[in-house]
């Protein structure tokens, strides 16, 4: 089933249906929304009459906050609803509540759900451009963006770039986002975490990419410290606490002393490295404190570019052309 | 916007040195208005009202010692048209870093013809603050019967009176290979 849709909407699904183009567009747009943050008066008329639904059946603060204020900022009406997994057993399936959403006209749905996938179904019904907002363990594409912006930011660009990604691999969406990005554009990627939460085949996130003559743009380390070893970029995934109970690994402070992010591991690392974490922390565990409050450490800045990301974003979907450079 | 390659010259209306004059007798307006350079703020409209503002920087600059404030607006986000043209415009940056507040803007443009881009830079312009006026400096009029909202440019470098099928190009060192005003109209294919 599939509906006729506007010729102007356009769904951002995962990093993975993206080219490295399309990512640098919506970078290259993002940098230009930023200064609208800045201003005494912050918004600004792109999408006067819109709507944008944030329709997260996960809890979110920060993401659905991020999205609700760039949506504000560009003059949309935003429209939150955090449907618990109790209310779905009311009855209701997902797509009867999408096809009730979409016959009120939105022109964005914005969404997050535990399963992956349904972010994709959602675009084949309805009408409104479909932004993915993480679901499952399948992608978080802004988060992925926004992390970019911050690294170009400090780094100049991604190409050539070192980039570590250390924690549970294998259940985050963070993690498989910005595997495709970084990858895309010409970063290395090195993971490392519990052999229980770390892929030991990659070709089901990067089977879309070709490995170019012998250059594997993506390493799987035994040990965290061969990781971090002259990398560029150090990004440390939230351990869930949930996960715990299924027995991954033994406890949370034995995860904090074999693979938590210290000063003494961050040294491995090039002088001038910078670390990332998509929040939120778990202080302590897979980051010390004094890291997470050091001057390398950009997990605000992160949370700043994430509105810029998320306006280029809705921006976009709702018709906007990609900056060209 | 049509592609060049449908365009043909009818006439050339202004030629470098033409141009360059009529800048600085522009800058001489401005000052002469606001009598000196002080508290001047000179804001260029992208993409041909950015040079243009540049310059007009430097003339009141070589005219006065005083260096003018300068910044840049990119109206696309405040376009009247974003919901009717088939895809939205490619936004660029906005660059105002000196407050506007208190300050004389100078808006500059390379054409003034319905009025539009100068009523979204005006609006755009007072999401940053309250300037205590603002003046409207122009390369080109194309003329009053074209507006199509109550704005008037302060200063006219040129007045050209054009008709509705007419294009007129200010080819800017910066953007084309030359330096010249045109009026073209499209070829009828």
């Amino acid at each position: 089933m599939t509906t006729e849709k506007p010729y102007r909407r356009r769904d951002l699904l995962g990093i993975r249906e993206l080219a490295a183009s399309d990512i640098i567009g919506i970078l290259d747009t993002a940098e230009n929304f930023r200064e609208i943050s800045n201003r005494e008066v912050k918004k600004v008329p792109a999408l006067r009459g819109k709507t944008v639904i944030n329709l997260f059946f996960e809890n979110s603060t920060r993401t659905r906050t991020s999205f609700e204020i760039a949506a504000k900022r560009l003059s949309a009406d935003a429209v939150n609803i955090s449907i618990s997994s109790s209310s779905v057993s009311k009855g209701e399936t997902l797509l009867d509540t999408a096809l009730n959403l979409d016959a009120m006209a939105p022109d964005c749905i914005v969404v997050r759900h535990s399963s992956a996938g349904v972010p994709h179904r959602l675009a084949e019904v309805s009408k409104a451009a479909i932004v993915n907002a993480g679901d499952g363990a399948n992608e978080h594409p802004t988060q992925a963006l926004l992390d970019a912006m911050t690294i170009r930011e400090h780094k100049g660009q991604i190409d050539g770039l070192s980039v570590a990604i250390v924690g549970d691999i294998v259940h985050s969406r963070v993690a498989r986002s910005n595997i495709h990005l970084l990858t895309k554009l010409g970063a290395n990627v090195r993971v490392a975490g519990p052999r229980t939460l770390v892929p030991k085949d990659f070709s089901f996130l990067i089977r879309d990419q070709e490995i170019e003559s012998g250059k594997k743009p993506l390493e799987v380390c035994d040990h965290v410290e061969d990781a971090i070893r002259d990398a560029d970029v150090v990004m440390i995934l939230r351990i869930q606490r949930e996960r715990q109970d299924a027995a991954f690994f033994p406890s949370l402070s034995e995860y904090s002393i074999h693979y938590g992010l210290t000063n003494e591991r961050l040294n491995l690392a090039k002088k001038d490295a910078i670390v990332l974490h998509p929040g939120p922390m778990n202080r302590g565990i897979e980051i010390a404190s004094d890291v997470a409050d050091s001057s390398r450490s950009l997990i605000l800045d992160q949370v700043k570019y994430g509105v810029a990301v998320r306006m280029a974003v809705l921006y976009l979907a709702t018709g906007g052309s990609p900056a060209s450079g | 916007m049509a592609s060049d390659l449908n365009l043909v010259e009818k006439s050339r209306v202004m030629d470098a040195s033409a141009m360059n004059r009529a800048l600085r007798r522009l800058a001489t307006e401005i000052v002469e208005k606001n009598n000196g350079a002080e508290n001047l703020y000179l804001v260029g409209i992208r993409r041909r009202g950015v040079p243009l503002a540049e310059r007009l920087r430097d003339k009141i600059e070589a005219l006065e010692n005083i260096k003018p404030l300068y910044g840049i607006l990119d109206i696309t986000l405040y376009r009247d048209d974003l919901s009717t043209v088939g895809a939205n415009p490619v936004v660029n940056r906005t660059e105002l870093d000196d407050d506007v507040d208190g300050k004389k803007i100078i808006l500059v443009d390379d054409v003034l013809y319905t009025g539009r881009t100068i009523r979204a830079a005006l609006d755009q312009l007072m999401d940053f603050g309250r300037p205590k006026k603002v003046q409207l400096a122009v390369l080109i009029d194309r003329g009053v019967e074209h507006r199509e909202l109550p704005i008037q440019a302060d200063f006219i470098g040129k007045y050209i009176p054009t008709k509705q099928n007419e294009i007129i190009k200010v080819m800017l060192k910066e953007f084309d290979e030359t330096e010249a005003v045109g009026i073209y109209h499209r070829s009828s294919e």
